[in-house]
């Protein structure tokens, strides 16, 4: 492989890894309100999140670019008072790349988050436990499983992301050009054929892998569960 | 300690209008399944928020509304035993005991360790085990101990014995005893079980259809509460066993009864339920007859029960016995209140409630 080929490897991980892990605490709470919570506008959050699982991806990186964009409210606003730039770098990659994974993150969280019985927090309250500590050592736990699964399903979503990420951030080598941006472009040049093909296997194994860590981490956990 | 309730709390068409005061010991909440029983003992437990009326423990509101005063759950030290018994999956036996202890700092409510309830319990063996694995009856001990364990005021039991087997059920019950009796934490004991209410309550609460219809000693209250299968309840003391014929005997105010063999030590307390339709009227004392059981008394009140039916409530020299009577029997035998009667019993109807 050369040089330019683990550039792209290298970013994809990192955005991807970046992606999981911000978006992982808000997606949980998201899930939580989703799952627990009675409020009003409670339907509108839950369009809001599955937003970006039925727009185009170019739609969702065309919007991100005019509120995240240097001049756009949000970009603006982030980069005068905090000096956080989104646009044209690898953070804005990451930033798309959290949003495209998180509705599929969220549901995933959600669903195990609903299967917990609700009898068994009531029961944790009349122990003395305070709801947020009712959280941690019930609810957490017993939806671990979910959790794990969901953040899986960012972080492989987010390594295959392409279509908002090269809207919001383009395709600039060693800085935005993630592992699918590099296939692309490989496959519009002549001769790129045999290194879009290795890029396809190496995207392929990274998936496969961290399926495959998502399964010992769940068979870990369930393993602790019968000893503990 | 003492437990005010007075609340009024519609759910749908059902209505529930409370009012009680319990005493120490053990309060039965009795009633038929759908009298609103698990919806009282949730509202004392701040699962339900009721929507008029009052709860105080020790004269402290837990729920005001008048005055706006609504305390969570977790800040109520209020045990909770539910039916089903709601351990936690993912922790095991001894991290579910000690599961509220974090959270019971401070003064008040039982003075209780681990030692002292798992002895208490006889859960020692399953400390390391994990809650799936446990029978019925161990998951429902091991629950009353993380109740206990969170040092509550009060102990709320909702039907902890209804999703057990007759086996189940007597392996539990001799504990319950023991945590009314010597741990000193007040129980609220929700039932529709005759024979546990006989054997376990201290107080009894009748409820019918959301409303209190009756409260009182469980001696004077039970013998009125199921029409179609009343009785009554004597407490005795096992005074010997009878080995050869395998039946224990026991003394009690009405007199000394001849029951099956029991497993309890001489000098026991016991409680024995009566069925009335159990109980024979004689005008003499009867002999040459089966019947181990024959106790004399007097008629209090003939209650008819049905038109074919009446309820006798008899007076055992202080104890109450209750017998059910066709209502030609009644005619026949000329039967009045004041009259002195005998009352047999046959030593097989007697269950060990």
């Amino acid at each position: 492989m050369t040089a330019e080929e683990w550039t792209a490897v290298r970013l994809s991980l990192l955005i991807a890894t970046t992606a999981t892990l911000f978006s992982l605490p808000v997606g949980i709470a998201i899930a939580w309100l989703l799952a627990r919570g009675q409020f009003w506008g409670k339907s509108v959050l839950d369009t809001l999140v599955h937003l970006p699982l039925i727009l185009p991806p170019v739609v969702t990186g065309y919007l991100l670019l005019l509120s995240f964009g240097r001049r756009g409210p949000i970009g603006s606003f982030l980069a005068d008072e905090f000096g956080i730039v989104f646009s044209f770098r690898w953070t804005g990659a990451a930033l798309a790349c959290a949003i495209m994974g998180f509705p599929l993150m969220v549901r995933a969280i959600r669903l195990s988050i609903e299967a917990v019985d609700q009898r068994l927090e009531a029961a944790a309250g009349t122990l003395g436990a305070h709801p947020l500590w009712v959280f941690a050592t019930i609810t957490l736990p017993l939806c671990l499983p979910g959790i794990i699964a969901g953040a899986i399903l960012g972080f492989a979503k987010s390594m295959g992301e392409f279509g908002a990420t090269i809207t919001f951030v383009s395709n600039i080598p060693g800085e935005t050009q993630t592992l699918p941006s590099l296939i692309y472009t490989l496959t519009q040049v002549p001769g790129g054929d045999a290194a879009a093909m290795r890029l396809t296997l190496v995207s392929i194994a990274i998936s496969m892998l961290a399926l495959l860590g998502s399964e010992l981490l769940a068979k870990r956990i369930g393993a602790r569960r019968q000893t503990a | 300690m003492s437990l005010d309730v007075d609340v009024d709390h519609r759910r749908g068409d059902f209505r529930l209008k409370a009012r009680f005061t319990a005493a120490p010991g053990l309060t039965a909440l009795f009633g038929r399944s759908g009298s609103g029983k698990t919806s009282l003992v949730s509202i004392v437990g701040g699962l339900i928020r009721p929507d008029r009326g009052r709860v105080a423990v020790d004269g402290q509101a837990l729920v005001d509304t008048e005055r706006g005063v609504f305390v969570p759950a977790h800040r109520r030290r209020i045990g909770y035993v539910f039916q089903d018994s709601r351990l936690f999956p993912h922790l095991s036996v001894r991290r579910n005991l000690l599961y509220g202890r974090w959270f019971a700092r401070g003064g008040g409510g039982a003075s209780v360790d681990l030692g002292g309830v798992v002895d208490l319990l006889g859960i020692g063996h399953l400390l390391e085990r994990d809650p799936d694995s446990l029978s019925g009856g161990e998951k429902q001990r091991v629950a009353i101990g993380r109740a206990l364990l969170a040092k509550p005021r009060l102990v709320l039991m909702d039907e902890p014995l209804a999703s057990l087997d007759e086996a189940r059920r007597a392996e539990i019950l001799p504990y319950i005893e023991r945590l009314r009796d010597e741990a000193g934490i007040p129980i609220l004991y929700v039932s529709h079980s005759v024979a546990e209410v006989a054997r376990l309550a201290t107080t009894v609460v009748i409820m019918t259809e959301g409303t209190v219809t009756a409260v009182g000693p469980v001696q004077d209250i039970l013998p009125l509460a199921d029409a179609t299968d009343g009785g009554a309840v004597l407490d005795a003391k096992v005074s010997r066993h009878d080995e050869t014929f395998h039946l224990s005997v026991l003394e009690s105010a009405a007199g000394e009864l001849q029951v099956p063999g029991l497993d309890a030590p001489v000098g026991a307390p016991v409680r024995v339920y009566i069925r009335s339709r159990d109980v024979m009227l004689s005008l003499q004392r009867p002999e040459h007859i089966s019947a181990l059981n024959v106790l004399s008394g007097k008629i209090v009140s003939i209650t008819p029960a049905t038109h074919a039916q009446a309820d006798i409530r008899l007076d055992c020299n202080g104890a109450v016995l209750m017998a059910r009577l066709t209502a030609k029997s009644v005619d026949r035998l000329a039967l009045a209140p004041g009259r002195a009667v005998y009352a047999v019993v046959k030593s097989v109807s007697f269950e060990r409630s």
